[in-house]
């Protein structure tokens, strides 16, 4: 096999000087190689993702959206929480069941990421990591995160996690590591190459359908629709937030 | 900033070569080379990342087929082509100094933390590089498919 | 001129000053320990959590930096309010007001998950985030206070300059400190910190903290120098923090009040001052009780010499209970996200949230405060800063 790294100094210099050609012109071949192509697919500022959860229609003892998220996002293995005390465990998306203290009425729903449209995470966040897509989903970036962790300080949902020790072996579409914050990003991936939230799928396939997943934008949607006909609410409406995640039956 | 780059990694590689006289024996890709080169690639590879790593996490711009010219560096798929294995046929990861990724580095002193969150062996799964097909049950084509036909039910 | 008569030299390097600096050292070289145990394993080491985000290291930090404001006072009061008896003491005040913030960030950046990308957070602003103009605030006072600093100490400038940078030095610490105030006071999320007064309240605070540090430091340097301090001066000192002390109880109750007055606080309210277990005992015990109405006891019933050494010594203690029922007390209470409703099973859900700091916190919290004293320390053997005497008879021939 040759060396492929073979390379005299005359030809380190020559690639220098190609180097420099490249910075006269740095729009040109950022275009030659990256942006003129149509693009395939791209956050859509012409869609607002969002969830509708019927709680009368979400199963106690059913917690498969939570499994779904796991196994997609490769998070909250026994190998990862062996060695965490349970405060420390991520928690993308969690399952609580709630009395209401007026009626005692049960009942249960899925809490991620509300996607927010005034998120105060990204308010809060120095360096811009975390940030609101053109399309609504709210994620950290997290290759400018410090992990100073002001965003899970200002989330009033406890949607984020830190990720608190090295990992290992983690899924090509779920990128994660130590030392920086995470949380639902409704399954970007999935989202950008025509699919529905590794949630949603799972509650359809346990013969739930709670959770509706939908474009808020399009007045024409069912979960526009559904949620046009009939009440819902936000988590901590207070807040004015105005979250992609909604409620019913709740 | 090119220039300083290209400067250091001359140095780094000529002056490696220099004192051991042994170049890093970059370990052999499978498939399609780079069309714009070799040289470009190892010159320029950390910035092809960084664009598109910003373009994907922040625009969703994403590499799929079967139109997938948006990304050409995309780090989930350079292991497509770019995977070493080891005595046992295992592919090895960014741990092992063979590994693609770090022959070249190890011998310029570059230390990256990409594979502290990234994966550095190939996919275990290709089925979000690929953009879903209207049949395909968990497309969102399908699934709002099937939620019109439970309205009209 | 009194300023002129002022002769001002560097700390000798006594024994007493080698042994304090070889201790500061080594408080200095665990905390570098701490830090890179619990770089290397991650954040599982500590006590801290996904309930607790902030712990004690955001304790000490939040404390060093409100106090590094508040020692700038005493030039302040000098250069600005132009109080002839301060003047001498306003180098020293300057140089530990820097070392202080100084001592403090770097306990904030060392408890970063990516410590190692600070340069991200000092290339890339997010300026609706009020910690990215803390950042710029933060530095900015180092070099304001610098520049102070470098007037005060030349020689033939017109004192005009001194008071301009001293008054721009002034502006600039109230910022700061509305700025650190703020980074609590805009969650609106949380009811222990949606409140308006966080950021006057620190600004009070600070002047409390900041001038207890200040007396105690500048009492431990003329001691091992054996410069001369006269009681009159420190009795005037410990009757200001006194004032101060007040005030921050004032602040603290209207804090409260406030907050009794809101429904929606009222719980967060009963957790802190009633039923919160360690957090009301640091509220009453600590806070208030040994940390406020003590020192003020002290300084106006017995005023000495001592009683202001001791005032200080309260006033600091108890201005760290004070941040850590604020930073720890603020997260330990439930967010209440289903109103109406009572949590049967969920995660973490309307429970209060346990917090234990763990050593390595600990240490690298102590490392901070060590490299403000150290510095300065290393500032006052190098600067002339320190008045060679300060002793009432010799104040007063100038004054
Ligand atoms: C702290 C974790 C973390 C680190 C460290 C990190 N990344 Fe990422 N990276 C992510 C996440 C999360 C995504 C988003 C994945 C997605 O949405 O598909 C991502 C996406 C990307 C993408 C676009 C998606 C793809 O498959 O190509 C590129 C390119 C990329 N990163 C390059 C890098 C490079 C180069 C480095 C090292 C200099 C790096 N990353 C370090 C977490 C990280
Ligand atoms: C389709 C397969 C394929 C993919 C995907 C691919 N490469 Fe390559 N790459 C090649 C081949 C083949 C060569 C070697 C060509 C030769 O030997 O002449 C190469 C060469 C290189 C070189 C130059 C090595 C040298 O010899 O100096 C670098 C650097 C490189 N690739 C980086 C990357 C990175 C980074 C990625 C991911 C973003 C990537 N490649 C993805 C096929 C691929
Ligand atoms: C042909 C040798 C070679 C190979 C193979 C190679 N690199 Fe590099 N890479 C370099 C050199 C040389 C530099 C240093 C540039 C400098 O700092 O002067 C570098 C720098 C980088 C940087 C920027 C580091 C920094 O601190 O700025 C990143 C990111 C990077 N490489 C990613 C990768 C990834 C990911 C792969 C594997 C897919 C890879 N490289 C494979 C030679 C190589």
């Amino acid at each position: 096999m040759t060396n492929r790294a073979e390379m005299t100094r005359r030809d380190i210099l020559k690639s220098g000087a190609a180097a420099s050609t490249v910075t006269l012109a740095p729009g040109v071949t950022l275009m030659a190689f990256g942006g003129t192509a149509e693009a395939s697919s791209r956050a859509d500022a012409g869609k607002r993702w969002g969830l509708l959860i019927d709680a009368s229609k979400c199963d106690a003892n059913c917690s498969d959206c939570v499994t779904a998220c796991k196994v997609e996002n490769g998070w909250g293995s026994e190998e990862e929480l062996a060695g965490l005390n349970p405060g420390q465990a991520p928690e993308w998306i969690r399952k609580v069941t709630l009395r209401d203290k007026a009626t005692g009425r049960e009942v249960s729903a899925p809490v991620m990421c509300q996607h927010c449209e005034e998120p105060p995470c990204v308010d809060v966040c120095p360096t811009g990591a975390s940030m609101k897509r053109d399309d609504g989903i709210v994620l950290v970036d997290r290759h400018i995160c410090i992990g100073c962790r002001y965003c899970m300080m200002a989330c009033p949902f406890k949607a984020r996690s830190f990720v608190h020790e090295e990992l290992t072996d983690q899924h090509v579409q779920a990128p994660r590591g130590k030392g920086t914050v995470e949380s639902c990003n409704l399954c970007a991936p999935r989202i950008d190459s025509g699919r529905i939230p590794a949630c949603v799928e799972a509650c359809e396939k346990a013969g739930h359908s709670a959770i509706l997943f939908g474009d808020l934008k399009d007045p024409d949607s069912p979960i526009s629709k559904r949620l046009r006909e009939y009440d819902s609410i936000a988590l901590r409406d207070d807040l004015e937030l105005n979250p992609g995640v909604r409620y019913t039956n709740l | 900033m090119r220039l300083v780059l290209a400067f250091l990694a001359a140095i780094g590689f000529a002056g490696g070569a220099a004192a051991g006289g042994s170049y890093p024996a970059v370990p052999a890709a499978t498939g399609d080379p780079h069309p714009e080169g070799n040289d470009y690639w190892r010159l320029h590879h950390m910035d092809l990342l960084q664009h598109d790593r910003d373009k994907t996490v922040r625009e969703g711009i994403r590499n799929l087929s079967p139109d997938d010219v948006a990304i050409t560096a995309s780090i989930g798929t350079c292991f497509d082509c770019h995977a070493v294995k080891d005595e046992q046929g295992e592919y090895v990861s960014f741990d092992d100094p063979r590994h693609f990724c770090r022959v070249c580095h190890d011998y310029a002193a570059v230390t990256i933390d990409c594979f502290e969150c990234h994966r550095s062996t190939p996919a275990n799964t290709t089925a979000y590089r690929t953009m879903a097909k209207p049949e395909d049950p968990d497309s969102i084509v399908a699934y709002l498919a099937r939620l019109a036909q439970e309205t009209s039910q | 001129m009194a300023l002129e008569q002022t002769i001002y030299r560097e700390l000798k390097a006594t024994r007493g000053v080698w042994q304090l600096a070889v201790l500061l050292l080594a408080f200095l070289a665990a905390a570098g320990g701490a830090w890179f145990y619990m770089e290397h394993h991650g954040h599982v080491v500590t006590g801290m959590d996904n309930q607790i985000v902030w712990g004690l290291p955001h304790v000490f930090a939040i404390f060093l930096i409100v106090a590094a404001s508040g020692a700038l006072n005493v030039a302040s009061i000098a250069s600005v309010f132009g109080q002839k008896v301060y003047k001498p003491l306003a180098r020293f005040s300057s140089l530990l007001a820097i070392m202080l913030l100084v001592g403090g960030l770097a306990v904030v950046v060392l408890d970063l998950g990516r410590a190692d990308r600070l340069i991200v957070a000092m290339t890339t602003y997010n300026f609706t985030s009020i910690f990215a103009w803390n950042v710029l605030l933060y530095t900015g006072f180092i070099g304001v206070v610098g520049v102070y600093l470098v007037v005060q100490m030349m020689r033939r400038i017109n004192y005009k300059w001194v008071q301009a940078a001293g008054f721009i030095a002034f502006l600039w610490r109230l910022a700061l400190t509305t700025g650190t105030g703020s980074i609590f006071g805009w969650l609106v999320a949380r009811p222990g910190y949606d409140a308006a007064i966080m950021a006057p309240m620190f600004i009070i605070n600070s002047f409390a903290y900041g001038l207890a540090i200040f007396i105690l430091v500048l009492l431990v340097l003329f001691r091992l120098n054996d410069r001369p301090i006269g009681d009159g001066l420190l009795i005037r000192l410990g009757r200001l923090l006194g004032i101060f002390a007040a005030a921050v109880l004032y602040f603290a109750a209207i804090f409260h009040l406030t907050n009794l007055y809101a429904a929606e606080h009222g719980a967060f309210e009963r957790f802190i001052l009633v039923d919160g277990g360690l957090y009301p005992v640091l509220f009453w015990g600590v806070q208030v009780v040994l940390g406020g109405l003590i020192p003020i006891a002290l300084v106006f019933l017995n005023p000495s010499r001592s009683s202001t050494v001791l005032a200080s010594i309260l006033v600091v203690v108890g201005g760290f209970a004070q941040v850590y029922v604020i930073v720890i007390g603020g997260q330990a209470f439930p967010l209440n996200i289903f109103p109406g409703f009572e949590v049967l099973e969920g995660f973490h859900e309307g429970v209060i949230n346990p917090y234990t700091p763990s050593i390595w916190e600990l240490m690298l919290g102590l490392g901070g405060v060590a490299l403000a004293l150290f510095g300065t320390g290393v500032g006052a053997k190098i600067l002339r800063v320190l008045p060679t005497n300060l002793s009432d008879a010799n104040l007063a021939a100038k004054g």
